[in-house]
């Protein structure tokens, strides 16, 4: 931590009430996350100077014009005046445009989506080969995708220090946001969707990760460990991963997939490839058209009237799963393998 | 009978809907059920029923109606509090092995009920109420512009809550959170009824809010007393303006988000699915696009009320007042251009979260340049502390933290580690108790004596203050440290025993708000025994400077005998100054509007329509949507809608007031 | 505010007026505010269609499926609607009933045809198996569409009920104003019809 001496004595309160339970937020594990935190004692120092005074000003003016203190001054009419009014104005826009440009600045340093530059303050993340992590958000469970290891693992994540991870996300149903306090800020796992993470872990230990966005009936116990480990420790442990039986294709994910509570870790030596982009794409499905395809043949002004008749139904879906009867459909593949329902209507 | 016709008339609607299994929900429904026995038998016995009907219930006296906006506040702000005690309780016990009192099923349904009812139909009936009572007053009108459509809002409201309350006893409530995002909130995974009585139930309660909001403005813009020009009108008045401007230019878009998802329940379309093209985060921002002005519209009339408040009790004139009006402009306008803060998380991109999240700041300047203005009005002033006062201090101090931590959140980075955490929750709590329930608190004591004639019991209303406040601290205080221990909302059950004690704490000061709370309604029951000790014979009890504090407490029907001409900003105190003695003759008839039991009937009717399109009970909501129509039409031949009250009659209720007056003297 | 600029400097003192006094009745106003709450809501539904109404979710698209020579006649009539309301309008102006029922009438009508046409579109589309459950343009398409629809169908209900009212109440001023706000309603209308023709059909075969 690079903290200028007078941020650390006003740190110092804060940091007494920290030492005795853990403030993850507060104390964080990833280089990320403590920028975000310097970020929010910068934010909170910059606007203490307007509210500390103004509520000592508070009570100081109840207790001195209370009606008993005859003593006070007392001026009925006294209800402008200019230079007050600008000083009013002009203090609270003073400490916004600090906080503003604060804002813009670090707002696109610590950008989700920008690659990072740094492993640790000084020192450069050039040369070091990120990890890659594709994760989904199921019900109501995490999957973690290796695809440079080619394993898998289901509530259990783990990455090497002072290696940036480099995280893509999606979620196979509904709205989930994946955060780990200790590594780094989270970002929502949408469905149909990829967003983007960039982390770094700077010091070995376990830490909590969870689903931030509320997702249904499973949600309290929609958590994992995290784990960061030494270069050789988790080389041990991927090797580990590779020695587990089990392989995550298609079909296991559509099972891994249905609603599930309280899930223990899980993991999978070989994974198929393209999974994750399948998921993304929301075609894992045999015979199911994949996103991507759809877009392209929308963006190229759809199929015509023969889109009318490429609708099939899955052979379960959701709504079933989630306890309901019922039938939902979904667009078929245009050349869908032989296994699918790709009957036309 | 054959399974298919018994699915024709009832539709979805089985004798499982009701809750026998749910001791809670039975017991609840037992005791509601009784206690509503208990009242009606009361009503029929005491034979209340016709003054009841004639005097309030048809009524289209803007005071009552008012009156009546915050009785239904109160009564949903115990279920709603009821609620908040219920998640405190349960996130107090469940750790590690023991698994709380409430199952995941029935914790979503109270969490997402405590947000809807809180916001729709405690903090919103409480404002609309509060603008209903006093706006006309204050600016000199005999009513609101549109009385009948004044009490169809009312009822439309009623309707919400009673389907709210509905679903309680019959079926459930939504389990999405109380913006019902989706796609969990699309039919694909929430199947069951949950989901659609959120849906009509805001929307019927919409219909109202958005009415209401198009007669106070018309109100405001055309039935201000001559001399009122917009500069010189109270800042009540002006706060009730932008917040029903912001109510017109907001509430249609979440009528017509709601549709949408409606839309997609009942015809299966595809806004908001994950296949077929759909896009749920267009839902997102669409509703947050009126979400965030909705903030707006609670809190600023509360600003109202403080500023009336401060100026009052500091017998002293509002400092800047002309500052105070720009402000509140400015927020208005602001309030639209951040919506996207509530979601950074979503992956938007750097330069658009950071554009949202300056403009967000920004709105805390001319927010700061108030609490300036009100603190430089207390400066040189001459403080009674009377409860409304308290009320307005307590926020002062208490509203800057949450402004605080409001400004914390809209820095991206920020929010990436607090969003969704309960760090978010103090923060709204802070600003939202803070800011707008401290304000229709102080709101309520400050006006009761001009609705009922007498003031509410100080002691308890002291009690009241001072128990919601400390209450508030101990109850939100640890969430702000449990989020920064990374704590997400909407969790219902916790492994960490390390987090229990911040828990218990928060359950704690949830207590302590019961009592706050209790300790109001006693403020009541209290004042109303002892009404002839507090009553107000003056109409004046305060030495207020607005208008509404020239004519009686409780004001006439007819508000002012004769509409008041104006000169200065706080025309009433301007009078007092100025030696202004009362008209004591040559009263002149007075044209008023007449009651009518249209607004009843036709929310009536739209429970009916909301509870028939719940279950998919085809028939009933065919005919029930018809019964609307027709209805509504039959309001329209109805010509005869006013009358005028006889010179006569004001004559004697001047008269008596005079002799009141003087007797005093 | 008509009293506000009366007041003299000799009025300083009076602190109330003595006459009877009546605010400028605010219906208009009322009901222009209204029918901004209501754009707002087509306003929504716009911007729907503005995302999602190029996710054919590889069905068909608004190319495949207009027929714009039907949609040229749909404006067609509800373009003279508006001109045939305009007349009502005129004849109410002079006071004369007859004229202004049969105008209100043959407004009617060409409010009842623009319908059935829409139904008519609507129903072939569905039966071709373009219903709105297909894609999310087809379900911002028929939403957006229909809501208009509805609109002009609470339109015709209001028209009908207000001829009911003219030829029992003659027109006086309130008649007068409950025509003048339905006037509103259907030129509103009229604008919404086109920016559904210009941004939805015209846009839509484009491709």
């Amino acid at each position: 931590m690079t903290l200028s001496p007078l941020k650390k004595l006003a740190l110092l309160p804060v940091l007494l009430a920290l030492s005795g339970c853990d403030w993850v937020v507060m104390n964080p594990s990833g280089d990320i996350a403590t920028q975000q935190r310097d970020l929010i004692i910068l934010s909170t120092l910059l606007m203490l100077v307007i509210i500390i005074p103004v509520i000592f000003l508070t009570l100081f003016f109840a207790w001195k014009y209370r009606q008993s203190n005859k003593t006070a001054k007392y001026d009925p009419e006294w209800h402008h005046s200019t230079k007050l009014e600008i000083v009013i104005w002009a203090a609270p826009l003073v400490i916004i445009m600090i906080l503003g440009a604060v804002t813009w600045t670090s707002t696109h340093l610590l950008d989700p989506y920008r690659p990072l530059d740094r492993l640790a303050p000084g020192r450069s993340a050039e040369g070091v080969k990120p990890l890659k992590v594709q994760v989904v958000a199921l019900d109501w469970k995490w999957l973690f995708i290796y695809p440079e290891l080619g394993v898998a693992t289901v509530n259990e994540l783990a990455a090497p220090v002072d290696t940036p991870i480099d995280f893509d996300l999606t979620a196979s149903s509904v709205m989930n946001s994946f955060y780990v306090p200790a590594l780094a800020g989270q970002i929502y796992a949408m469905p149909g969707m990829r967003t983007k993470l960039h982390a770094v872990i700077n010091k070995p230990g376990t830490f909590d990760g969870f689903s931030a966005n509320y997702s249904g009936e499973g949600f309290s116990h929609m958590r994992f460990k995290f784990h960061g480990m030494s270069k050789a420790e988790f080389d041990k442990w991927a090797a580990d991963v590779r020695k587990s039986d089990g392989r995550l294709d298609g079909t296991r994910y559509l099972v891994l997939e249905k609603p599930s509570e309280k899930v223990p870790p899980q993991r999978f030596a070989s994974v198929e490839a393209g999974l994750f982009d399948k998921a993304v794409n929301r075609c894992v499905e045999p015979g199911k058209m994949c996103q991507h395809d759809m877009m392209a043949i929308d963006k190229a002004g759809g199929l015509g009237m023969a889109g009318t008749t490429n609708v099939t139904t899955l052979e379960y879906d959701k709504r079933v799963r989630r306890g309901e009867g019922g039938i939902r459909s979904f667009v078929a593949a245009l050349c869908a393998p032989k296994s699918a329902p790709a009957e036309a209507r | 009978m054959s399974p298919d016709l018994v699915k024709t008339i009832f539709g979805r609607l089985t004798w499982d809907a009701i809750p026998f299994h749910e001791p809670i929900l039975l017991g609840t429904f037992a005791m509601v059920a009784l206690g509503g026995i208990t009242v009606l038998a009361a009503l029929t016995y005491f034979k209340v029923w016709g003054y009841l009907w004639r005097e309030w219930l048809t009524s289209v006296d803007h005071k009552k109606i008012g009156v009546m906006y915050i009785i239904l506040a109160i009564i949903m702000l115990l279920r709603g509090f009821a609620d908040a005690l219920m998640m405190r309780a349960q996130q107090a016990l469940a750790f590690g092995d023991a698994a709380g009192y409430l199952p995941p099923h029935h914790y979503d349904q109270v969490f997402t009920a405590h947000g809807v009812i809180m916001i729709f139909f405690v903090a919103m009936p409480l404002i609309t109420g509060l603008m209903n009572l006093v706006v006309p007053l204050q600016i000199g009108a005999r009513d609101v512009a549109f009385p009948f459509l004044n009490n169809f809002s009312f009822w439309m409201t009623v309707g919400g809550a009673v389907t709210v309350m509905l679903s309680l006893f019959v079926g459930e409530f939504a389990r999405t959170g109380w913006l019902a995002y989706p796609p969990l909130s699309n039919l694909a995974y929430s199947p069951d009824v949950g989901v659609d009585y959120y849906i009509w139930s805001l929307q019927i309660a919409g219909v109202g809010t958005t009415l209401s909001g198009i007669n106070l403005i018309v109100t405001i813009v055309k039935m201000r007393a001559p001399g009122m020009s917009l500069m010189k009108m109270p800042v009540f008045t002006w706060t009730s303006l932008c917040s029903n401007v912001l109510i017109v230019a907001s509430f249609p878009i979440l009528t017509a988000v709601l549709a949408l998802l409606t839309a997609d329940r009942y015809l299966h379309t595809n806004f908001f699915t994950n296949d077929f093209g759909g896009n749920p985060m267009m839902y997102v921002n669409l509703i947050w696009i009126w979400g965030h002005p909705e903030v707006y519209i609670l809190v600023l009339p509360a600003f109202g009320v403080f500023s009336e408040v401060v100026s009052t009790f500091c017998s002293k004139r509002l400092f800047g007042y002309s500052s105070m009006v720009y402000a509140t402009v400015v927020i208005t306008i602001l309030s639209y251009l951040v919506w996207l803060h509530h979601f950074f998380t979503m992956g938007s991109g750097a330069s658009v979260n950071s554009f949202f999240g300056i403009t967000t700041m920004i709105i805390s300047i001319p927010t700061g340049a108030k609490i300036f203005n009100w603190l430089f009005t207390m400066y040189r002033g001459r403080i009674r502390f009377e409860v409304p006062m308290l009320w307005t201090v307590g926020f002062m101090v208490t509203f800057v933290i949450g402004g605080m931590t409001g400004v914390l959140l809209a820095v991206p980075p920020a929010d990436f580690v607090l969003h969704n955490s309960l760090f978010l929750i103090a923060h709204f709590h802070n600003v939202i108790i803070g800011g707008v329930v401290f304000g229709m608190f102080a709101g309520i004591v400050y006006w009761f004596p001009k609705a009922f004639g007498f003031k509410l019991d100080p002691f308890w209303g002291k009690v009241s203050f001072w128990f919601w406040q400390i209450g508030f601290f101990f109850a939100f205080m640890p969430l702000y440290v449990l989020g920064l221990m990374g704590v997400t909302r909407r969790v219902s059950h916790f492994e960490d025993p390390s987090l229990q004690i911040w828990f218990v704490i928060a359950a704690f000061g949830a207590v302590l708000i019961l009592i706050g709370i209790i300790a109001f309604i006693l403020q009541m029951v209290v004042g109303f025994m002892k009404r002839e000790q507090y009553a107000d014979v003056t109409g004046d009890p305060w030495g207020g400077r607005t208008l509404e504090w020239s004519t009686s407490s409780p004001p006439p029907a007819y508000n002012f005998a004769f509409t008041p001409v104006i000169h200065e900003i706080d025309a009433w105190h301007d009078m007092k100054q100025r030696g202004y003695e009362r008209p004591t003759n040559g009263f002149i008839p007075i044209h008023m509007p007449k009651n009518t039991g249209a607004g009843v009937v036709m929310a009536g009717i739209s429970i009916v329509l909301g509870f028939a399109m719940i279950w998919h009970i085809w028939w009933l909501a065919v005919i029930s949507f018809a019964a609307l129509i027709v209805s509504a039409i039959v309001h329209t031949f109805n010509f005869k809608r006013d009358y005028y009250i006889p010179a006569e009659e004001v004559v004697r209720i001047e008269d008596a007031r005079t002799e009141a007056l003087r007797s005093l003297a | 505010m008509a009293h506000a600029q009366t007041l003299t400097e000799a009025d300083n003192t009076r602190f109330h007026l003595t006459e009877d006094h009546h605010p400028e009745n605010g219906t208009l106003l009322g009901f222009w505010i209204y029918l901004m709450s209501d754009c707002l809501i087509f306003a929504v539904l716009f911007a729907c269609y503005a995302v999602l109404g190029r996710n054919y979710a590889a069905g068909p698209s608004g190319a495949d499926l207009f027929d714009l020579p039907i949609v040229a006649v749909n404006t067609a009539l509800l373009l003279f609607s508006s001109i045939t309301y305009g007349f009502a309008m005129l004849s109410a102006q002079a006071k004369k009933v007859t004229p202004t029922l049969v105008w209100l009438a043959i407004t009617g009508l060409f409010g009842l045809g623009f319908l059935s046409l829409e139904l008519y579109e609507f129903h072939h589309l569905i039966h071709e198996g373009a219903g709105p459950q297909r894609s999310a343009f087809l379900s911002s398409f028929f939403v957006l569409v229909g809501t208009h629809g509805l609109h002009v169908t609470f339109g015709i209900i209001w028209l009908v009920t207000l001829m009911v009212q003219v030829s029992q109440r003659g027109l006086g001023v309130e008649m007068k104003r409950r025509l003048m706000c339905l006037s509103m309603f259907w030129h509103f209308l009229d604008v919404i019809w086109i920016g559904v023709f210009s941004f939805v059909y015209l846009l839509g075969v484009l491709k």
